[in-house]
Formats: structure tokens, C-alpha cells, sequence
């Protein structure tokens, strides 16, 4: 192994960077009242939420974009951007009505919308561009008291829970991509659990954007009402295209007494190619509220895609013995960067909550850790563990890491650890020496580092992470 | 096993070795003895394929191959292994799954199966006993927070997992204590065969009492300069090298 190899960085194909060929009604591009009058109308939605959006418009026209994050890349043209686009056959509702190629697409992807193809014991809603494609298990979920439907359906079946919870947590004036997102969104997925009920299998969203020139502004609201648990988890993928597109999520998590929610991320959108040209802009706002006494909100990330990712998944901890969580593995290859993290804000007491974040960086990659643990003042006996730890693969990437501790009650308990280690060349050839090849002791260290928050992972998916990583490794070294 | 032919290899340009033969046969354990910076870890290093070691002249054959062609994990699962005179540490990385990655490797490469996860334990546990470890030890990170003498004993377990044809154990005795020199001597005994065969590189006369050397070198100034048998390990340990330098100079 040398320096010179380890330079050699050879881009693995993006297995989901095919193009699905249908018809879609696509905007135009560009953004201003009219088009989100435009948006609202096609969903038939309430007058409230028309207003809703169009505040939030207005408040992010004052607004600019946050220049703090420790990434680079040039102005986005939000005027040339188009706001919506769905496959033209309305496909929501049965199976039998969704385009065959969609249904081909999602197949392709792995992700079967079959019920009985699926994998056992995992509900998923497929949202394709703006729109939501088709929910399975809807039924069996239905007789377990659970709501899992897509964004709009949960506007017109639930408007008052919609009502209650929307921006409840991430308002709509948040900061600049929640604000842009609140007015342009376009569908999403909506989960409430009732009082008492353990969800019966694993909740997910499939994200694919597929048209080109549209941005992908989508929802996610879960609200798990006292004692009731739920696992969510959501993938997403993009075509291979030379130009960036944008991705401005918001997901909003609500835990009542006693409640649990655990949300698992495994990011893979097209990370642009080995010369940084192309990939998806990641910018989403993710954030749970445990509102209510020993609630619980964890959140398991795996962000090995896009060309830019700007994501801190937080907790706000309002109940007593509230418990926040936050596991995440980024890796940037190449040229891709990441700013990436989480706020644990503690405000009742014995709240307490653990951060444990793997930063890895190969080939140009930049990669940032910022968090912020905030102890209020009414957060008496607080305590917050953070760990995070960054490994670098050659010596042309980059870590960085931007720790925010800021305590307003005395009683408070704070452990941070920092670590900064490369894969040293006597690693590798210790591995070599045994007869263990350098693409796999690559894989086998990047694993160990991993591990910590692999093991959060549902079963399947923690498999698929791994899988996952290696793919994304190949090539960064020899 | 292995025929080292007047092998001359330079580290940035400095011409360390200079000249090295050596021929072992199958069975045989070769000592070699030296001062230190004469070459002596070069020697290994050098076999098993460190890249910053440049082979300027010389051959060096493995069981009839050619083994300056081939890359270090080739070479590794052609049967030679190097218990490395300082093990680095792996992180994160559990000792049993670097070791079944390994010994997979291996496998893989002569053609034979996967060893699964219960038979690996079931393997490692009686390999275990051979080095006196006891099992937690294989659930820690690759020599991570090892003691000097664990991380011995971990270079001579996955020796008698990985079954080499050639193990050359570079200074493997040193910073023992006389317990652990021991336990790693008898590792070792119990380990030798017909077919296998040693490179035991120390500094000292002091392991070699538990164990049964074939043949004595001294390598000096990038030479073996003279070979015997335990006789000269033991004329070494009383005697110090300044003699075999005037045997040499008179010889000149």
C-alpha cells in the first residue's frame, strides 16, 4: 500500500442512477404565489393550509440561505427550479392502478410494492417526485388503530391531527430550507400511533426523485400518542445526472407520555461522480419533539449519498425523563461534503440524552460534525454523553469537527469524546499480511468504526448499511 | 521452503542488506542473531512484502515460486506469515472477526471453503488454550489496549490458526517475561511439524532454551556472517559479536 494508491480513487457505479421513462405533469420552473396556489388547488387542500404555505413563502423571500455550514457549492437558482411533477396516471389508492413502471422502478430499486413480494413485516410508502405512489399494509395497520398514508391523504382524512401537529416542532419559519419546504411541499408521509399501541412492523418511506430540474420537497410528520412505540425508516435514491438537484425535506416527530419513536435513515441520493460533477443538494431539517414525560426519539443515520448534505436531526427534551438519541455514520468519497449532526435541547429534568457520531472521509471528501447539547435551566439533573470520532482514508480529505455545549443548570452532566484517526498504512499491511486484501481490510476497519451505530439498525438494514458502505468505499483505496 | 539467493535491499537508499543466502528446508528452525541495525527486521519485512523495502538485487524462492512478485496477501495465503515484532493495534475491529476474515482469506485462496462463525469458536477455543488465553480475549479489538506480552501471544494464536507453511518471528521474545517467554516457546514447539518450518530473529540466547534450533546464524552488516549450531547462540550470549568481527577481519 502506498500514498499513491490510496490517491487512486476510482468511482463505483451508482446502482440506482437509472432513469425512469413515463409521463409526468411537471410546473414550470420557477416559484412565486401563483405556483403555490397551483400546488394547492391539484391537492383540493383546505384554506388553511393554503395560508399556511403562503406565510411561509412570504417569510422565506425575507430570508437568506445559512452561510455557517463548512460546505462549498455554487448559488442555488431557486427560479429555475420546477416545484412539482407526478407520474399523470393518478396512481394513489390500489396497487393495480400505479403505472407499471413504477411499480418496475420501485422493484428495480429493491423495494417491491407487492405485499406479497415485500419483506416481511415492513410497511412502506413510496413517494416518487412530488407525489405519494402507493402505501402497502395500509389494512393491517388500519386494524392495529395505526394511520400510515401519504401527506395529502392525511390533509383530507385527519385534518385535525394534521392541524395540531403540523409545525408544531420545525415551524414554518424555521430557517431557510423549512421555511422554503412549508410552502412548497408536496407530499410526505404521515404516521400516528394511538394511545397504547406497539406499531406491529416497521414503518417506511422510499424516497425517489426520477424527473430532471424539480427539487423533491417532502413532509414526514409522526406522532406517537402515550405509550406507543413505532420503528420508522427511510431510504431514497436519485438518477445519475450531471446537473444537482435539490432535496429540502422536513420531518417532524411528536412523542407523548411514555411514547417511543425510533427513526432510521439510510441516505444513499446520487452522490455526483468522481469528479464532484452532478448529485443531490441534501439540505433537511429533521427534528422530535419528546413532549411528554419518559418519552423517547432515536435517530439512526447512514448518509453515504448526495453531493451535499446539511442535516442535524435534534431533539427537543420537554418531557421529564425524557431520552434523546442520535447514532450516525456519514461518509463523503471523493467530492462529496457533509455538514452534519444534531441538537440535544434538554428542558425537563432527568433528561438525558447520548450522541454517538462516525465521520468518515476518503478520496476529496469533507466531512463536519457540528452539535449543539443545550441544558436549560429547568433541566435539573441533565445529562448528555457525545462521542465523535472521524477516520480519514488517504490524505486529501478532510474532518472537522464543531462541538456546541452550553449549560444552564449546575447539575448538569457532560461527557464529550474526540477522536481523529486515519487508516494508517501499517493497519493495512497487518491486514495484508494475514491474507486479508486491502479493499477488504478496508471494509473490515470502516466496519469496526461503524459498529456502534450499525447495531441501532433494524436487522435488514443494518446488513444493507454495511453493504452500503462498502460500496461507497470502493475504490478509495487501491 | 524458502532459498534466499545474495539478496541486497535498500531503505531510502541505504543499502541495509547486502548479500543475504539462506536456504531453509521443511522442518527446520533457523535462528538469527545480530546487533541491532544490522538488518535483522529488514530480513523480515523484506519477505513479506513491506513496500518501503526495495529489493536491488537478489532472489528469493517459496516452495518453487518466485516470491518478490507476488503482494504481500498473495504471499500470506501462500503460507508465509511474519508474528510482527510490534502488532499494531485496530480499533473497533473484534480480534475473532479479524481472524476469521483472515484465516477465510486463506482458505478462500487455496480453494477450500468458509469456515462459519460456530466452527471458527469452536477451532479458536482449542487454539486458545495452546497460547494460555482465555476467551475474552478473542472478543477485544485487534491488540488494542493489549499488554506487550498479549499482543505476543496474539501474533503466535493467529500463527497456529492461520497454519503457515513459513512463520518468521521477529524479536516475537522480547519485552517477556520469563512466564510468557514460556507460554510462547511451547505455542510455538507444539506448533513445529515436518512441513513447517522457522525464521526466529532474537536478540537473545534466552528463548532458545525451550526450544530446539536447527542451525545458529549471525547476520552483520548486512551479511550472514556465520552459521552453526545452539553452540553459537550460547558463544554469543557469554562472548558478545566483537569476536566473529575479528574472526572476519582476519579473515578479511
Amino acid at each position: 500500500m502506498s500514498n499513491e494508491l490510496i490517491k487512486k480513487s476510482i468511482a463505483e457505479d451508482y446502482k440506482y442512477g437509472f432513469e425512469t421513462d413515463i409521463e409526468q405533469d411537471t410546473f414550470p420552473p420557477g416559484l412565486d404565489e401563483n405556483i403555490i396556489q397551483k400546488l394547492s388547488n391539484i391537492k383540493n387542500e383546505p384554506e388553511w393550509l393554503l395560508n399556511w404555505r403562503l406565510k411561509a413563502y412570504h417569510h422565506w423571500l425575507k430570508m437568506t440561505e445559512p452561510a455557517w455550514a463548512n460546505v462549498k457549492f455554487n448559488p442555488i437558482d431557486y427560479q429555475s427550479i420546477s416545484y412539482y411533477s407526478a407520474p399523470k396516471i393518478k396512481s394513489a389508492g390500489s396497487l393495480d392502478e400505479i403505472d407499471p413502471e413504477i411499480l418496475e422502478t420501485y422493484t428495480k430499486l429493491g423495494i417491491p410494492l407487492d405485499e406479497q413480494k415485500m419483506l416481511e413485516g415492513v410497511a412502506v410508502d413510496a413517494v416518487f417526485d412530488s407525489v405519494s405512489v402507493a402505501t402497502t399494509f395500509k389494512d393491517s395497520l388500519k386494524k392495529a388503530g395505526v394511520i400510515f398514508c401519504s401527506f395529502s391523504e392525511a390533509v383530507k382524512e385527519h385534518p385535525e391531527l394534521v392541524k395540531k401537529y403540523l409545525g408544531s416542532v420545525v415551524p414554518s419559519t424555521d430557517n431557510y430550507y423549512a421555511a422554503l419546504n412549508s410552502a412548497v411541499f408536496s407530499d410526505g408521509s404521515f404516521v400516528y400511533i394511538p394511545k397504547g399501541v406497539r406499531c406491529p412492523m416497521e414503518l417506511s418511506t422510499y424516497f425517489r426523485i426520477n424527473a430532471a430540474n424539480t427539487g423533491q420537497f417532502e413532509r414526514t410528520l409522526i406522532v406517537a400518542d402515550e405509550s406507543s412505540h413505532v420503528s420508522y425508516l427511510e431510504g431514497c435514491t436519485a438518477p445519475m445526472r450531471d446537473e444537482n438537484q435539490l432535496h429540502a425535506a422536513v420531518v417532524e416527530l411528536v412523542a407523548l407520555d411514555n411514547a417511543e419513536i425510533k427513526y432510521s435513515t439510510v441516505q444513499n441520493w446520487y452522490p455526483g461522480d468522481k469528479n464532484g460533477i452532478g448529485g443531490i443538494y441534501n439540505f433537511v431539517t429533521k427534528r422530535g419533539a419528546c413532549r411528554g414525560n419518559k418519552s423517547k426519539i432515536s435517530w439512526t443515520q447512514v448518509e453515504t449519498g448526495s453531493s451535499i448534505t446539511w442535516k442535524y436531526p435534534s431533539c427537543i427534551l420537554q418531557g421529564d425523563d425524557a431520552v434523546g438519541e442520535f447514532y450516525s455514520v456519514a461518509l463523503t468519497n471523493n467530492f462529496q461534503q457533509a455538514d452534519t449532526g444534531t441538537k440535544m435541547i434538554h428542558i425537563g429534568k432527568n433528561t438525558k440524552s447520548t450522541i454517538i457520531s462516525k465521520g468518515i472521509s476518503a478520496g476529496k471528501g469533507q466531512q463536519t460534525y457540528r452539535g449543539e447539547v443545550k441544558i436549560m435551566k429547568s433541566a435539573e439533573n441533565a445529562r448528555n454523553y457525545s462521542q465523535c470520532d472521524s477516520i480519514l482514508i488517504g490524505d486529501e480529505c478532510g474532518a472537522h469537527t464543531f462541538p456546541y455545549i452550553d449549560v444552564r443548570n449546575p447539575s448538569a452532566q457532560m461527557e464529550h469524546e474526540a477522536t481523529t484517526s486515519n487508516i494508517g498504512e501499517d493497519q493495512l499491511f497487518y491486514c495484508n499480511q494475514r491474507g486479508i486484501s486491502t479493499e477488504d481490510a478496508v471494509s473490515l476497519i470502516v466496519n469496526g468504526f461503524c459498529k456502534e451505530v450499525f447495531k441501532e439498525l433494524p436487522m435488514e438494514f443494518a446488513v444493507e448499511a454495511q453493504k452500503l458502505m462498502e460500496v461507497s468505499l470502493e475504490g478509495a483505496v487501491g | 521452503m524458502i532459498t534466499i539467493k545474495n539478496l541486497k535491499v535498500s531503505v531510502e537508499d541505504k543499502e541495509i542488506l547486502k548479500g543475504v543466502n539462506l536456504d531453509v528446508k521443511p522442518g527446520e528452525l533457523h535462528v538469527i542473531m545480530g546487533r541491532n541495525g544490522t538488518g535483522k527486521s529488514t530480513l523480515a519485512n523484506v519477505l513479506v512484502g513491506k513496500e518501503k523495502y526495495k529489493v536491488t538485487n537478489g532472489t528469493v524462492c517459496f516452495n518453487g515460486e518466485n516470491l518478490l512478485d507476488m503482494s504481500p496477501e498473495d504471499r500470506a495465503c501462500a503460507g508465509l506469515f511474519l508474528s510482527f515484532q510490534y502488532p499494531v493495534a485496530i480499533p473497533g475491529v473484534n480480534n475473532m472477526y479479524f481472524l476469521k476474515a483472515a484465516v477465510n482469506a486463506v482458505r478462500k485462496s487455496r480453494g477450500e471453503e468458509e469456515i462459519d462463525a460456530v466452527d471458527f469458536l469452536s477451532m479458536i477455543r482449542e487454539k486458545l488454550k495452546m497460547v494460555a488465553l482465555d476467551e475474552s480475549f478473542i472478543h477485544r479489538p485487534v491488540n488494542d489496549g493489549f499488554s506487550g506480552g498479549e499482543k505476543k501471544r496474539n501474533e503466535i494464536l493467529q500463527m497456529i490458526a492461520l497454519e503457515p507453511k513459513l512463520s518468521i518471528l521477529d524479536e516475537t521474545d522480547s519485552g517477556l517475561d520469563i512466564d510468557a517467554l514460556k507460554i510462547v516457546a511451547q505455542g510455538v514447539n507444539d506448533f513445529r511439524s515436518p512441513e513447517r518450518s522457522f525464521i526466529l530473529i532474537t536478540h537473545y540466547q534466552r528463548i532458545l532454551n525451550y526450544m530446539q534450533p536447527d542451525y545458529v546464524h549471525v547476520l552483520m552488516n548486512g551479511k550472514l556472517v556465520k552459521s552453526g549450531t545452539m553452540e553459537l547462540a550460547k558463544d554469543l550470549e557469554e562472548k558478545g559479536y566483537s569476536w566473529i568481527e575479528k574472526e572476519m577481519a582476519e579473515v578479511g
